[in-house]
């Protein structure tokens, strides 16, 4: 075995109509932790899955462990190899026991039949090893999203691989949980084992990893030791261009004028938001910041009329409305951008068009019946304002990418004639490039009187682009910090302070 | 093996081939060969379609513009987008050679006759279809409304009538009654699916089953006691049975083709042109999406099972017309042709995919297959056979097509 462990030279990797990997490389050292940067669409999860057998490379090989592979067939030849991955997105078997997700596709036999017993006695044995404190019998949909990607993790582990692919493990993770895989990490690294980390934080690539490389537009960029360089340095590699600011400069000042007043807002679910108050100005960007589990997406959902309360009630601009649905907000200029866009925001196979009016076809059509002069040049006009990057407005929208599917979220709230628009966790998934648009969009919107709520877990976001800060702490506001007064540790103290 | 052209000269090459063929079908004509029967007017028929078509496309180019490009990727794309239509024409030239009697005026008129009720459920089963569900009722929706509309619509002359003194009611009158009934029970299956969120597949079970015992129940009311309902009073058959054009050796069209036309064209406009068939789309799309877009999921839900009733009453009473007849057996399984039907059409069983023109192709390609089988005397049994094939064959072509290429 030469120097490293895993060599992937020149792979290239055609789909039809682009070349999604043009010849990357990447050398991964025994031992380290070697992290893989790059913009979405940069090629990264591409030369994973052709590395962990899920695609076929068209060229260029890849040496594993000394010796030459031209081509892994399958995951399972890669998982015998020692490459095993761990997944962006979880794919529990809901209504199965943890073990039996873990153990899935080689459970332990006996005589032909699976041996529950030695499964159970494998998967503590497993746990304990790295210190995992979860039931191996109870159901998966009954273990909250962090465990199972920690029990996503110890099964990967579990492979003895040489070789563990994470992809963006943390994205699930609270603050803990983050800590704590990191000391797997670090045990693994001392193990021998070296990890392929993906992720778009930052503060954690410089953390914990030894290598980086980046890519950009499927091409290779450079590998560097972690220790020798820093964050502007890698986005400007990511990007190709120097960005000096990441966050637009907003040269307005909200007005004193409250278009928005929650009142008392309980939510109708156990162990939700409680007794939430809170106003907005006109003109106003009121970040909410907080941990996984704060409550508030479901707040906003709430202010939405997606879910139900136990008691409060809502005023705009003083008068108190009804929001019980969503066409109810809809009446009252009231948007929600969601989080999971491709779950709960756009229609994948749908057009731009039919993407971009859905929410305001009442407004396009004359007794039911759409009228078509007035649709498209609407739909066009407003994808041109917000600089939609499109071929056409009958392409389905799936094949935007994710800061142009944003953009045309953004374009439909807006046919819809919506003053207030929440934004939950606005650039997640979208690349560095996209995300300084996104913001010029919401900025602009604020400078045309609108008021934006803007949920977002990411605290440079969070603190480059709010007015005000709303901080919550499992179900409760625990406090609301000013511009002036911005500042991370004291964030992180309210976001965590909340003691029943 | 690649060459390049544009799209407008494609479109003209394929006038040109329209053309073509309508030149040698009118040379055909004159030559009168007698061995060909119908061919040189079904060529005329087909080159005035292919050339207009195409006419249309060069005069009024659409928003693909992109040029056309011939290499092996994109003949075989077309050859699996087609795959289905392309196995279906060899049949029917394999059946017009082993029987030319195939190639006949009336023939097609037939095949389009027997599509014409098939189609109308088919449009109907769709909008279920693309909301990502199904309607297994749909069949006895049909029965349920032959059985109603003839019940009413006797002779007054007959012996066995299902009402003995009922008077002659205009005939718009059983007919209304019958689809509303039908659409009530529409009703019923978008409620079970709006209101409990219930799977389409078991809410319209339970409602097929429902319906079946009601129309059954009604069915053997004294002094009917289950017995075929005859006795049809001819203005009724007529709507079913009428010949238009009859003159000469014109065998004439039946008046079903231009309702089934018509329904068409609706359905088109519902589904394109309004926020209802917009929102259908949605929910099929992607449900949580209209969800939080404020699409009114409830009424859309409950609306989209009306309306498919509403669409298999009217072929049950056309049916009931056509065969001057009834009994609570009509519409049996007919559910499950309409949906392989809409399958064979391109329709996706994950929702949110279905155009209307390849429902109607889906339609025409069993009625064709069903009829040039039977036309050359393939036992029935063979022909379950190959109608299965033709469904397994056509969905997997179509999953190839939307599966990622790794």
């Amino acid at each position: 075995m030469g120097e490293y462990v895993l060599e992937m030279n020149d792979i290239v990797k055609r789909f039809p109509g682009v070349i999604a990997l043009n010849h990357a490389n990447l050398k991964v050292r025994p031992g380290t932790v070697h992290a893989l940067m790059g913009e979405n669409g940069a090629g990264k999860s591409t030369l994973m899955k052709c590395l962990f057998g899920l695609y076929h490379p068209d060229e260029g090989e890849i040496i594993f462990d000394g010796k030459s592979i031209n081509d892994i067939p399958n995951t399972k030849a890669a998982l015998a190899m020692g490459i095993s991955m761990i997944h962006q997105e979880l794919h529990p078997i809901r209504y199965r026991s943890v073990m039996e997700n873990v153990w899935i596709g080689r459970f332990p036999t006996r005589f032909g039949f699976v041996d529950h017993d030695k499964m159970y006695k494998d998967t503590v044995e497993l746990f304990k090893k790295i210190g995992l404190n979860v039931d191996p019998r109870a159901i998966a949909k009954n273990v909250p999203p962090s465990q199972l990607q920690l029990v996503e993790i110890a099964r990967a582990v579990s492979y003895n691989a040489k070789i563990i692919i994470m992809d963006e493990p943390t994205s699930s993770l609270t603050e803990n949980e983050v800590e704590y895989l990191f000391k797997i990490i670090a045990q693994l690294k001392s193990e021998g084992r070296s990890i392929i980390y993906i992720s778009h934080k930052m503060e954690e690539i410089l953390r914990i990893s030894d290598d980086v490389t980046v890519m950009r537009d499927g091409k290779y960029v450079g590998t560097w030791l972690a220790k020798d360089i820093d964050q502007d340095f890698i986005i400007k590699n990511m990007v190709g261009r120097d960005l000096t600011n990441r966050f637009p400069i907003k040269d307005q000042e909200p007005s004193s004028e409250v278009v928005l007043e929650v009142k008392n807002f309980t939510a109708a679910a156990k162990r939700s938001f409680v007794d939430v108050n809170f106003q907005l100005h006109k003109g106003e960007i009121l970040g909410i910041g907080g941990l996984v589990g704060a409550q508030r997406t479901e707040l906003v959902e709430a202010i939405f009329g997606l879910r139900a309360l136990a008691s409060g009630q809502l005023y705009k601009n003083g008068r108190q409305i009804e929001v019980k649905s969503v066409r109810d907000a809809k009446k009252n200029g009231i948007a929600l951008l969601t989080e999971e866009r491709r779950q709960n925001g756009i229609f994948g196979i749908l057009s731009i068009l039919d993407n971009t009016v859905i929410a305001a076809q009442q407004s396009f059509a004359h007794m039911g019946i759409l009228d078509n002069a007035k649709r498209e040049p609407a739909a066009s006009q407003s994808c041109q304002e917000l600089k939609v990057k499109m071929p056409n407005l009958a392409t389905p929208i799936k094949n935007l990418s994710g800061g142009n599917q944003q953009k045309v979220l953004i374009a439909r709230w807006l046919l819809t004639n919506s003053d207030i628009i929440i934004f939950d966790e606005p650039t997640r998934g979208i690349d560095v490039g996209a995300k300084y648009e996104i913001y010029t969009l919401m900025l602009d919107q604020v400078k045309q009187g609108k008021s934006i709520i803007m949920i977002s877990s990411e605290m440079p976001e969070l603190m480059g682009m709010s007015d005000r800060i709303m901080v919550m702490c499992e179900g409760h506001v625990t406090g609301f910090v000013d511009k002036e007064n911005f500042d991370q540790v004291e964030i992180m103290r309210l976001a965590s302070s909340f003691k029943k | 093996m690649s060459s390049v052209i544009k799209r407008s000269s494609y479109y003209k090459g394929l006038a040109g081939i329209g053309a073509a063929i309508l030149l040698l079908g009118i040379g055909l004509y004159f030559a009168s060969i007698r061995t060909l029967y119908d061919l040189p007017v079904l060529m005329v028929l087909l080159g005035i379609w292919i050339t207009g078509v195409n006419a249309y496309r060069v005069a009024k180019p659409g928003v693909e513009t992109a040029d056309i490009e011939f290499n092996r990727k994109t003949i075989n794309n077309f050859l699996t987008n087609y795959a289905i239509i392309i196995a279906m024409v060899v049949l029917v030239v394999v059946i017009c050679v082993i029987q030319p009697r195939f190639m006949q005026v009336r023939v097609v008129l037939d095949i389009m006759t027997q599509s014409s009720t098939k189609l109308i459920i088919a449009l109907g089963i769709c909008f279920t279809l693309i909301i990502a569900g199904c309607d297994l009722s749909a069949g006895r929706i049909v029965g349920l409304a032959a059985v109603v509309s003839t019940s009413m619509l006797q002779t007054q002359d007959y012996a066995n009538r299902f009402f003995p003194d009922l008077a002659q009611l205009p005939l718009f009158v059983p007919i209304i009654t019958a689809v509303l009934i039908c659409m009530l029970f529409g009703a019923l299956n978008g409620f079970l699916v709006a209101q409990y969120e219930m799977h389409p597949f078991i809410a319209t079970l339970a409602t097929s089953v429902i319906v079946y015992g009601a129309c059954s129940l009604y069915f053997d009311l004294p002094p009917n006691n289950s017995q075929p309902i005859g006795g049809v009073r001819p203005d009724f058959a007529a709507l079913g049975q009428t010949k238009l054009f009859q003159v000469g050796s014109f065998p004439g069209v039946s008046v079903l083709i231009p309702i089934a036309a018509v329904i068409t064209v609706v359905i088109w406009f519902v589904l394109n042109k309004t926020v209802f068939g917009k929102n259908v789309y949605a929910l099929g799309g992607n449900r949580e999406a209209a969800v939080v877009a404020g699409v009114n999921v409830y009424a859309t839900n409950l609306f989209i099972f009306v309306l498919a009733a509403g669409l298999y009453g009217i072929a049950g009473v056309l049916e009931a017309a056509r065969t001057a007849g009834a009994t609570n057996q009509y519409g049996q399984g007919y559910e499950l042709d309409a949906i392989a039907a809409c399958v064979v059409g391109g329709v996706s069983l994950m929702g949110g995919i279905a155009t209307v023109s390849g429902i109607i192709a889906g339609v025409f390609v069993f009625t064709i297959i069903t009829y040039g089988l039977q036309f050359i005397s393939v036992s029935p049994m063979w022909q379950q056979v190959i109608k299965g094939i033709i469904i397994a064959t056509a969905v997997a072509i179509d999953m190839g097509k939307y599966r990622k290429k790794n």
